[in-house]
């Protein structure tokens, strides 16, 4: 497939502080004790997409995360690293590296998407429709809204004031509107609707930032609109928006195709006309649009903005707060399991203590010692940790090289590697950054702990 | 008649429980209350006119009899009399089953009027059907009205169904097939509750706006802008209430279904029942009469057809849709196209070409004539030589010979066309004169002729006043009578929107273009698409939020303005003061203002009035501030409870004091002192509103520096006070 894949993996995000830090960037956040790059990329590979870009902010974090790729990845993805300075946005990142997109489609994937949908679906929608761009869709996930934390469905209307209004056409395939807010009134545009008839406003989706770009559409935009900061709010919107009137894009189009639209636009009129009256149907609303009634010089363009909605069974999440970083952890052990590439090799058993037990749903890291009468529950314990007796884990992440004293319990909280934890600690929906010791007989309830930034 | 109807009665009664309790009623709105059909509706009901040779009414109530509904209320009120003699000459007051019972009304002006009067009559005693007696329909009601009552056991609150029908979307083609204006709807795809309507669509707005509420409860909601308003509805009891609970609700849709729709209080709800293959159509205007004429014919709303409805009187359907009645005289040169009907006893010469038209009865139509597209009505003479296209030509009307009829032309009842006289496109002509004082209120049909009074004027003409109108005869050519009416001012360019003539091409290309453009504007005017939030750059940002404060602003002067006003009223009239308050405090609620606001105003409007006040010194403008104030006091005071109150009039002050009296800038210190005695105005405040101004600009603190040595003294005293209290 000429599909040249950009993965767009970010660095250092502020709302997973302190879990991410420069040693340890976001796209080798372990998820399952696995970098969470490796779940996109592994998806990708599966969808024989192996021309890549991966994008990430900061020349360090591209030293980490390019020896990290060609550790694992080595002869399997053909995969360049592309350094770009941190806070110019998604849109800002491709334009930085728009000399290097030379295929025909380039597909936009944020490198923190955790999915088992599979890519090669969306290229493949993409390429049916010869669209300008596809977005996929997924629903909304069961597991509760990602990024209003824990608050659950409470307050509806503020639940859904983070996800998306998305128009669709009858058939599921258009993609008519988007707005990414719901705070104020949602306003639809008539001339869209005068184009399909009828639009099916959906709350229930949510963008998974996958998108495919027809590259020249893509550059072309990105040129124009330089102001542009954001694929999602701001590209994407425009592209929707002026799908039907699309005089900015497309320019390129030969200039022969031109002149031969001209030739039959005045025949067409009276076509069209009489198509009108007739009340005849029309193959797609494109269709009509893209037919010029005045027959006059110019013919209107329009390009088709597609969506691919995965089926709702599907798993996707992306992994952009602590909220999210917890569930993905707890359903890639769980539900999701599926997820977890063979690649992701447990290693020799960890040594347990007597009366230690392991729930399900829990990874244990290779090389990572308990002592005696432990118990650990739904969670996750990375490798080389040394981990005392009398420990209580329970819905909880602990990274690599971690040390925990004698009778700490841990509660849905997340411990960033080399931490140690003296004894009889008790934290609860805490955050522990890297390096950080926390000291015996200590309790922490919802807080964030870490090292002052030197 | 009856023929259809025992299919019908059959299948209603599949629930013999429901029909037990009550039989099925309807309301039959015979008065559209709009002005769309004149002239012709000065001289006789709209429900009248025939349609295909048969009164609208007649398909109305045949439909709603094989619909199995027993009992119909018809309310009139324009022309109630026609209407009332014309049922009780006609079969439907003689029905076995069916009962038409007739409720005047000679003051009606809506359909809301018309519901309340119902309302009070207290007839209806369960789930009626609400039409308008210009509605022509074939589908089944079985389904909706089960949907209906089914709906209503699990919910109290849905007290409506309302019927759509599937057409073309783009308003081209509504506009050109029933020449209603586009429809946008929204509906919950799954309960198939309605959402939002928007009929009267506002081509200035490119878009639609949907609550966010609407959206956050219904996590998928269709927009539909290829629906069709088929005006049946089914209502609930309640719906006449409501009606009643809220006066002014007039229009069916544009008050009663958006009232419901905005209204979250009551949380009373509205479905919809989509139809798919049966027929169903309201003629609202000169353009959906057309079109619904040639459905008709074309035996879209078979069983009621012409042939089947009258039944017994020989029509016969001939080949391509041609409706013959048993004695029509015709030439043999005479050539009929498709899709015609002629009625009994007309008359046709030699060489004529009639096609897609409807004549009616008892015609003489001469030689060589073309007609195309028409309707004529009974009793019409047209003489050789004459030519129509897409008119409608009402009863008795004279077409002298060699008369032209250009598209969309309306002749009225009785006119005379003068030889060889060309009627231009889109006139209206009636022996009536014009209105000359349109009804600013367009909700007003016939409100200038109640119920009788257009028969008995169109009676008069016929004799008396008939000798004065050849004067005028010029309008209409040699021996033409009548009047061309003026089409009103900025009217004119609608008049192709709803005339009964197709839509030139010129025009409808124009269509699609001014819809282009306004998409255009649209769409470079950042502002209005970033309003939806899809664009967010900061120029747009702001945009929004000055409207917002524009707005604001405006409201707030004007509020000043009506507390001013009130303040003089109250200076002049020697209001008391408690009143005054009232009054002011009404105000606030109605432009929706805080107490800070009312202070600052008053204060304004108490400043303004000494400033007014003749006098010659600043001394003179000082003592009339201080009697002002003293008298006044209480007024003030009740609006200024807190300290933050008080800044507000001082602040008040200061702008007065640099814009518009600034007489009163060398006072200041005066006043405020003044203020501070009537304890108007405490310390805190004062002191306050000091040290809020000591970190401003320079030229900000012009009014602080003059009344430092006040501030300086009120200091003093607080300390005093308080080594006092020490």
């Amino acid at each position: 497939m000429d599909f040249q894949v950009v993965v767009l993996a970010g660095g250092n995000s502020k709302n997973l502080t302190p879990l991410v830090s420069k040693e340890l960037p976001k796209p080798l956040l372990p998820v399952a004790n696995c970098p969470v790059l490796n779940y996109v990329l592994h998806q990708l590979e599966q969808s024989n997409l192996k021309d890549l870009i991966v994008v990430v902010e900061g020349e360090d974090t591209a030293l980490l995360v390019g020896a990290w790729i060609s550790g694992t990845f080595i002869d399997r993805l053909h995969v360049e690293i592309a350094a770009v300075p941190e806070d110019i946005g998604t849109a800002g990142a491709l334009r930085a590296i728009s000399h290097h997109l030379t295929a025909k489609d380039i597909l936009v994937v944020s490198g923190d998407l955790v999915s088992d949908v599979p890519p090669g679906a969306l290229a493949a929608t993409h390429r049916r429709h010869d669209a300008a761009v596809t977005t996929m869709l997924c629903s909304i996930p069961v597991s509760g809204p990602l990024e209003s934390g824990s608050s659950g469905g409470k307050d509806k209307a503020k639940k859904l004031g983070r996800y998306n209004i998305i128009g669709l056409d009858p058939s599921k395939q258009f993609l008519l509107h988007i707005a990414t807010e719901i705070e104020k009134d949602a306003r639809i545009s008539k001339r869209i609707l005068h184009a399909v008839g009828q639009m099916e406003m959906r709350s229930d989706l949510m963008d998974a930032h996958m998108y495919a770009f027809k590259r020249s559409v893509l550059q072309e935009v990105l040129d124009i609109k330089d102001t542009f900061q954001s694929l999602k709010e701001d590209v994407l919107p425009y592209l929707v928006r002026s799908q039907l009137k699309s005089e900015a894009l497309l320019n390129r189009t030969p200039q022969g195709e031109e002149n031969s639209n001209e030739k039959v636009s005045s025949q067409n009129n009276q076509a069209f006309i009489s198509r009108i009256l007739a009340n005849a149907s029309t193959p797609s609303f494109h269709g009509l649009y893209s037919e010029n009634p005045d027959g006059s010089s110019s013919t209107r363009k329009t390009h088709k903005c597609c969506v691919y909605i995965a089926s709702s069974s599907s798993y996707c999440v992306r992994l952009n707060s602590i909220q999210a970083f917890m569930d993905i952890n707890r359903d890639v052990t769980g539900d999701a399991d599926h997820l977890l590439s063979p690649n992701n090799i447990i290693g020799p058993s960890p040594k347990l203590g007597t009366k230690t037990t392991v729930g399900p749903n829990c990874r244990l890291g290779e090389g990572s010692e308990m002592g005696d009468k432990c118990q650990v529950k739904r969670s996750i314990i990375g490798r080389h940790c040394r981990i005392g007796s009398h420990v209580k884990a329970v819905n909880s992440v602990v990274m690599n090289h971690v040390t925990i004293g004698d009778g700490c319990i841990i509660q849905g909280s997340v411990i960033c590697s080399n931490v140690q934890l003296q004894e009889r600690v008790v934290l609860k929906d805490c955050q522990v950054g890297a390096g950080f010791v926390v000291t015996a007989g200590s309790e922490y309830k919802a807080e964030s702990l870490a090292k002052k930034e030197k | 008649m009856g023929a259809q109807k025992k299919g019908a009665t059959a299948r209603v009664s599949e629930d013999p429980e429901e029909l037990a309790r009550h039989p099925l009623q309807a309301i039959l709105l015979a008065d559209s209350f709009t002005t769309k059909f004149r002239p012709i509706t000065l001289e006789r009901p709209k429900v009248l006119l025939p349609l295909v040779n048969i009164p609208m009414i007649n398909y109305t109530l045949a439909w709603l009899e094989s619909a199995g509904v027993e009992e119909v209320f018809v309310f009139c009120c324009a022309h109630s009399k026609q209407v009332i003699g014309y049922l009780e000459s006609s079969e439907w007051s003689s029905q076995p089953n069916f009962s038409v019972t007739t409720i005047e009304s000679h003051n009606s002006i809506s359909a809301g009027d018309a519901l309340r009067l119902i309302y009070e009559r207290n007839v209806i005693h369960g789930d009626f059907v609400l039409i308008s007696g210009d509605t022509v329909s074939n589908m089944s009601l079985t389904q909706a009205l089960q949907e209906h009552k089914d709906r209503r056991k699990k919910d109290a609150n849905a007290i409506m169904t309302m019927v759509v029908k599937q057409s073309k979307p783009s308003p081209i083609t509504q506009q050109s097939r029933l020449g209603t204006d586009e429809l946008f709807m929204a509906i919950n795809p799954v309960t198939k509750q309605l959402l939002y309507y928007e009929d009267k669509a506002e081509y200035s707005k490119g878009f639609i706006s949907l609550d966010k509420t609407l959206i956050a409860d219904n996590p998928s909601v269709i927009l539909h802008n290829d629906k069709q308003d088929c005006y049946i509805d089914i209502c609930s009891q309640e719906v006449l209430s409501l009606f009643t609970d809220n006066f002014d609700y007039q229009h069916l849709r544009r008050h009663f279904v958006k009232g419901l729709l905005v209204d979250d209080i009551m949380g009373y709800k509205i479905f919809t029942h989509e139809i798919h293959s049966s027929y169903a159509a309201r003629i609202d205007n000169f353009r959906s009469y057309d079109t619904i004429s040639k459905d008709i014919i074309q035996r879209w709303t078979y069983p009621f057809v012409p042939d089947v409805l009258c039944g017994s009187s020989a029509i016969k359907v001939e080949r391509q849709g041609t409706y013959r009645a048993s004695d029509v005289t015709l030439s043999r040169s005479a050539q009929l196209g498709s899709f015609i009907f002629i009625g009994q006893g007309t008359k046709i010469g030699n060489d004529t070409k009639i096609s897609h038209s409807v004549i009616g009865e008892r015609c003489t139509i001469g030689s060589n004539v073309t007609i195309e597209g028409s309707y004529i009505w009974n009793n019409v003479t047209i003489e050789d030589g004459c030519q129509l296209r897409n008119a409608i030509v009402c009863d008795g009307v004279i077409l002298k010979s060699g008369a032209v009829l250009q598209p969309g032309v309306i002749l009225s009842f009785k006119v005379v066309v003068g030889q060889q006289f060309v009627v231009p496109a889109y006139s209206k002509v009636s022996l009536l004169q014009q209105p000359t004082q349109q009804d600013s209120d367009e909700e007003l049909e016939y409100a200038d002729s109640t119920s009788g009074t257009g028969e008995l004027r169109s009676d008069k003409l016929n004799g008396d006043i008939a000798p004065d109108l050849s004067e005028t005869a010029s309008e209409l050519g040699t021996g033409g009578v009548g009047y061309i009416w003026k089409v009103f001012e900025g009217a004119y360019d609608e008049e192709w929107r709803h005339s009964v003539a197709p839509i030139p091409t010129d025009k409808l290309v124009k269509l699609m273009l001014d819809r282009d453009e306004d998409e255009e504007l649209l769409t470079q005017d950042g502002n209005v698409i970033s309003a939806s939030g899809e664009l967010k750059t900061v120029s747009d940002g702001n945009g929004s939020e000055d409207d917002d404060n524009e707005d604001s602003r405006d409201d707030y002067v004007s509020f000043e303005k009506e507390v001013e006003a009130t303040f003089l009223r109250a200076v002049h009239e020697n209001v008391k003061v408690d009143l005054a308050v009232l009054e002011v405090n009404a105000l606030r609620l109605s432009y929706n203002m805080a107490s800070v606001d009312c202070g600052g105003a008053i204060f304004y409007s108490m400043m303004k009035l000494a400033v007014e006040s003749p006098h010659n010194s600043a001394s003179e403008l000082h003592r009339n501030a201080a009697d002002i104030v003293t008298t006044w006091q209480k007024l003030l005071k009740s609006f200024l409870h807190d300290i933050d109150e008080e800044i507000e009039v001082i602040l008040k002050f200061e702008e007065m004091c640099l814009e518009s009296a600034k007489e009163f800038a060398a006072l200041f210190p005066q006043i405020l002192h003044l203020l501070y005695d009537k304890e108007i105005l405490h310390e805190d405040a004062i002191l306050r509103w000091a040290d809020e101004k000591e970190g401003a600009d320079e030229s900000d603190k012009v009014f602080l520096k003059r009344s430092e040595k006040f501030i300086q003294w009120l200091r003093e005293a607080e300390e005093e006070e308080e080594e006092e209290d020490e």
